[in-house]
């Protein structure tokens, strides 16, 4: 197995792994990031979503090769010692969660979407995170804490 | 799961007499003299008049969910922990004839291989004579556990796993409800089977009769049917169909094991700490004091995840042979096979009314399949809904060779409501009756009566049209169903309240926090008696070294777990005025806690912070665990829940498609303790139950018995795109129940949905729609559109 390096919220790693692991597996295990979570293993729930090169990827069907140069950031990595990301801080307020296990990756794929689209219309907003399962059902307060996110960022 | 219901008028406790407020807020609220326990807090007033309970106090611990820092059971990290990968049957049914580890056993890295002896969750056959005996348990579905591995990383485990040899003596199977019923269908048990319970809870009714797969029935009768329905001027009779529908929590079952020669660790992704203890103490023979069980944070479990199952029974063993951590986690497709479901349901259902529109007859006849379990009866609307002199149910269920059922939110309730409540509308429509009127007429409990008078005014119902109104392809319409849930109780609910004398104050508990958000509510309820805001407070949860917490199930957490919370609190409060009261040169009688300071009630002047009179305790902690008392007397309210949903639809009769535009829920759970996160509950309720209706079907293959889409990508849930606009309204129904009179929303958000969008269904076309999922395939067809179509 070949080394390969990382860079992940800032830190630079080496990682023994064979170069199809998926991304999750090593951001759990070698770097016990535990943010982004294993719900289906297809992609197909968004639970795992983290951003590679500033675009939220489903880490879980994301080989650790494909990642090359580009910058990795989780969960983790948004909020700084001091204050929560403003999407972290408006998903707070909104109360945009129940059991909190879609929220890793509900929140990453948002900063995405915000990155792409500052100002989304609602359609944007729920057509982004389609394919991000919320099985407690937590869709309206989601949508709301994005839109505020939204507002917060083009105020300040 | 066990659960008591009990109130306390058998109890011989010394009563105080209080007066209570009973009744719905706006509506007929009153107070009520009622003898209380001696020891109990005195009585909350109404909401209104609180500063944290009934407040939308935003989640206690939301911090650690959205920075990702929540370590649910799949985080968890012990030193020298192994991996675990469980190897499941390939086939629907079969005999073992051998398992061959060897191989497996042999690879680098490989720490443990255990065979499974004991398969929970299957139904037992009365008679195990009845096969032969065998050294390996009868897989009865595919992906029943068999075997599994432990070793240093998942990728070995998993490569080890392949490498264990299953050889099986192939059996006929069948895996299709209606053909499981034919007369020669392939039995799945050669005999009668009942469901058994486990230490952990559950179990189905047992000795009821049983041919072939078919398990039943079970009966209720009240007054005589026959009668009922010759008094009747109009009667309504249809069948309805409904599907499988599996939990899909985010978080699959799973469990970090690690057996130390003192005590067993389990951190579980489970609704019952104290259930999993209860069954590994069972399955392993340790007694209680041995078993520890931590579930700091779950991602969701909807009624599938009591008891350790067959992983955490499993991956025990692992640890044990091993003598290292094991962890265990499902994957996506092991949990739609394997961790149960929500039965199906073939329902005949009969009923009618006489011509002043009052019911004199439900006959309801139920088939589902509960898989290789039971548990499929629904009958709990068609009972307890409506005032009905003359009510017979019978239930059965079918065995199939699929993985057994599990109590899912209100199990047999959206089934049950999906049926009953359609019958409704339809012999409403025969009388010449509005569905609302209808049921202001035959519905006795008053607060679906006052919620179908907020919903009438708030959904514009009086603006709904003649059925089939619309003249293009895409045709609106608004449907009604209503909810029937029943107050559990469960007695194993206690908790500790400790002052510390640096001011900060905690409360330990076992109960978990499933994602409802009872550690926001616990704080709330601490905060209250002690006059400081629910962020001061710590909330220790889910870990059965504290005071025993009840299971998360039936919607009995809050109603549960809060008046215990508040007792200890409470008594917490006089210990801690009593010692800090001579130091303060104040009697304890004369000081009141408020604001975060204590303060004398008659001298106004006399006040300290609460954390500097907290500096005045005469020990450094002042501590009080309080156990729930049983509900006190009832005063006379009917004890269940309600819930009344209204919903407007569109269809596109070309396509198929079914648009949900707009819902309205109106629910009660006695007092509200936090609308914030109720709102939430019932937003995911009404969206689950959309799910349900529109979208969810397990799918078994007929010719090779396998599930076909187990996954999120064909197995469809639903998304944020499907969501459509929900309108909340929650009254205050107090109840005058327990120190707190919380009750329980879970599973009355759910049970009317489906039920009122087919009301709707019928609403838009003028064509009643009796099956789920309602695809556009199954719309078509309904329609006439194409002919028939089979899943």
């Amino acid at each position: 197995m070949p080394d390969l390096k990382l860079t992940v919220n800032g830190i630079e790693a080496t990682v023994l792994a064979d170069p199809s692991t998926s991304l999750l597996s090593v951001l759990r295990k070698h770097f016990h990031l535990t943010g982004a979570k294993y719900a289906c293993g297809e992609g197909q729930c968004g639970a795992c979503t983290v951003m590679v090169g500033g675009e939220a990827v489903r880490s879980c069907v994301f080989p650790i090769h494909n990642v090359g140069q580009k910058y990795v950031e989780t969960i983790e990595g948004l909020a700084n010692s001091a204050h929560l990301h403003p999407i972290q801080q408006a998903f707070l307020d909104a109360s945009a969660f129940q059991c909190g296990f879609c929220t890793p990756g509900m929140i990453m794929a948002s900063v995405a979407l915000l990155d792409r689209n500052p100002a989304p219309s609602v359609e944007e907003i729920r057509a982004g995170l389609a394919g991000n399962v919320c099985r407690c059902g937590t869709y309206s307060r989601i949508v709301k804490a994005v839109q505020s996110a939204a507002k917060a960022g083009r105020n300040a | 799961m066990l659960m008591k219901f009990v109130d306390d008028s058998k109890e011989n406790v010394p009563k105080r007499s209080e007066s209570l407020i009973v009744g719905i807020k706006g509506d007929d609220m009153h107070q009520a003299q009622v003898q209380i326990p001696t020891e109990e807090p005195p009585p909350l007033p109404e909401n209104d008049r609180l500063k944290a309970i009934g407040k939308r106090a935003t989640r206690w611990d939301g911090n650690l969910k959205v920075s990702g820092s929540g370590k649910y059971t799949a985080d968890i990290r012990l030193p020298g922990m192994l991996y675990a990968q469980m190897v499941d049957a390939t086939v629907p049914h079969a005999k073992v004839v051998s398992i061959d580890t060897t191989e497996a056993e042999k690879m680098p890295g490989v720490k443990a291989v255990h065979v499974v002896e004991h398969v929970l969750g299957n139904a037992q056959l009365r008679d195990p004579k009845q096969e032969l005996p065998s050294k390996y348990p009868i897989v009865r579905y595919a992906g029943q556990p068999v075997a599994a591995v432990a070793a240093v990383s998942p990728q070995l485990a998993r490569a080890a796993a392949l490498k264990v040899k299953v050889k099986y003596a192939p059996l006929p199977f069948v895996v299709d409800r209606d053909d499981a019923r034919k007369h020669d269908a392939p039995l799945v048990y050669p005999g009668p089977a009942d469901q058994a319970g486990t230490a952990g809870g559950g179990g189905g009714p047992k000795n009821v009769p049983q041919v072939g797969n078919v398990h039943g029935p079970a009966e209720h009768k009240v007054g005589y049917i026959d009668e009922g329905f010759s008094d009747a001027a109009e009667v309504v009779e249809a069948r309805y169909i409904t599907q499988v529908q599996t939990h899909s929590a985010l978080e699959t079952h799973g469990v970090v094991a690690d057996w130390k020669p003192d005590v067993l660790t389990v951190y579980a992704s489970t609704q019952g700490t104290s259930t999993v203890r209860d069954e590994l103490a069972y399955v392993f023979s340790l007694p209680k004091n041995k078993v520890r069980v931590i579930t700091e944070y779950m991602g969701g479990g909807f009624g599938a995840k009591f008891g350790a199952g067959n992983f955490g029974v499993v991956a025990t063993h692992l640890s044990k042979k091993a003598g290292a951590p094991v962890w265990l986690m499902l994957d996506r497709q092991q949990e739609h096979l394997s961790v149960g479901n929500r039965p199906d349901s073939d329902q005949s259902l009969k009923i009618g009314a006489k011509k002043d529109g009052t019911l004199s007859a439900i006959q309801l006849v139920s088939y589902g399949t509960a898989g290789c379990g039971t548990g499929a009866g629904c009958s709990g609307p068609a009972i307890n809904m409506y005032k009905c002199p003359n009510v017979h149910t019978q239930e059965y269920d079918v065995f199939i060779n699929g993985g057994p059922a599990a109590s899912f939110r209100a199990p047999g309730h959206p089934q049950g409501c999906f049926a009953l409540e359609q019958s409704i509308d339809e012999l409403a429509e025969k009388l010449g009756m509005d569905p609302l009127d209808f049921r202001d007429k035959n519905d006795e409990f008053e607060p679906r009566r006052v919620e179908r008078r907020i919903g009438r005014a708030k959904f514009g119902w009086d603006q709904r049209r003649k059925a089939g109104s619309d003249p293009g392809p895409v045709k609106r319409g608004m449907g009604v169903a209503q909810a029937v849930w029943y107050r559990i109780i469960h007695m194993d609910s206690a908790a500790e309240v400790r002052v510390h004398q640096d001011g900060s104050v905690e409360l330990m508990s076992g109960v978990q926090d499933i994602g409802g958000g009872i550690k926001t509510v616990l704080a709330q309820v601490v905060a209250e008696e002690f006059g400081l805001t629910p962020k001061d407070i710590s909330i220790r949860i889910g870990d059965t070294q504290y005071p025993s917490g009840p299971p998360s199930g039936g919607s009995c957490t809050t109603a549960s777990i809060t008046p215990a919370a508040r007792n200890a609190a409470y008594q917490a409060k006089l210990a801690f005025l009593r010692s800090v009261a001579p130091a303060l040169n104040v009697s304890s009688d004369d000081l009141v806690l408020q604001d975060g300071h204590v303060r004398s009630k008659s001298d106004s002047s006399k006040s300290w912070t609460f954390k500097r009179a907290a500096a005045k305790m005469r020990t450094s902690e002042i501590a009080a665990r309080a156990d729930r008392v049983p509900d006190y007397k009832n005063v006379g309210r009917r004890l269940n829940y309600g819930g009344v949903h209204f919903i407007e639809i569109s269809v596109d009769t070309e396509m198929g498609h079914i648009h949900v535009e707009r819902a309205l829920a109106v629910q009660d759970c006695g007092r509200p303790m936090n609308p914030l996160h109720l709102e939430s509950q019932i937003n995911g309720g009404v969206l689950q139950g959309i799910s349900y209706a529109l979208y969810e079907n397990r799918i078994l293959d007929k010719q090779k018995g396998l599930m076909v889409n187990p996954n999120f990508d064909f197995y469809k849930v639903i998304g944020a795109q499907e969501t459509p606009k929900i309108e909340i309204h929650v009254i205050e129904n107090y109840l005058g129940l327990s120190s707190t009179d919380a009750g329980g929303i879970g599973e009355p958000s759910t049970m009317a949905t489906a039920a009122a969008i087919a009301n709707a269904f019928y609403n838009a076309t003028g064509v009643r729609m009796r099956r789920t999922p309602m695809t556009p395939a199954a719309v078509l067809e309904t329609l006439g559109k194409v002919r028939s179509v089979t899943a």
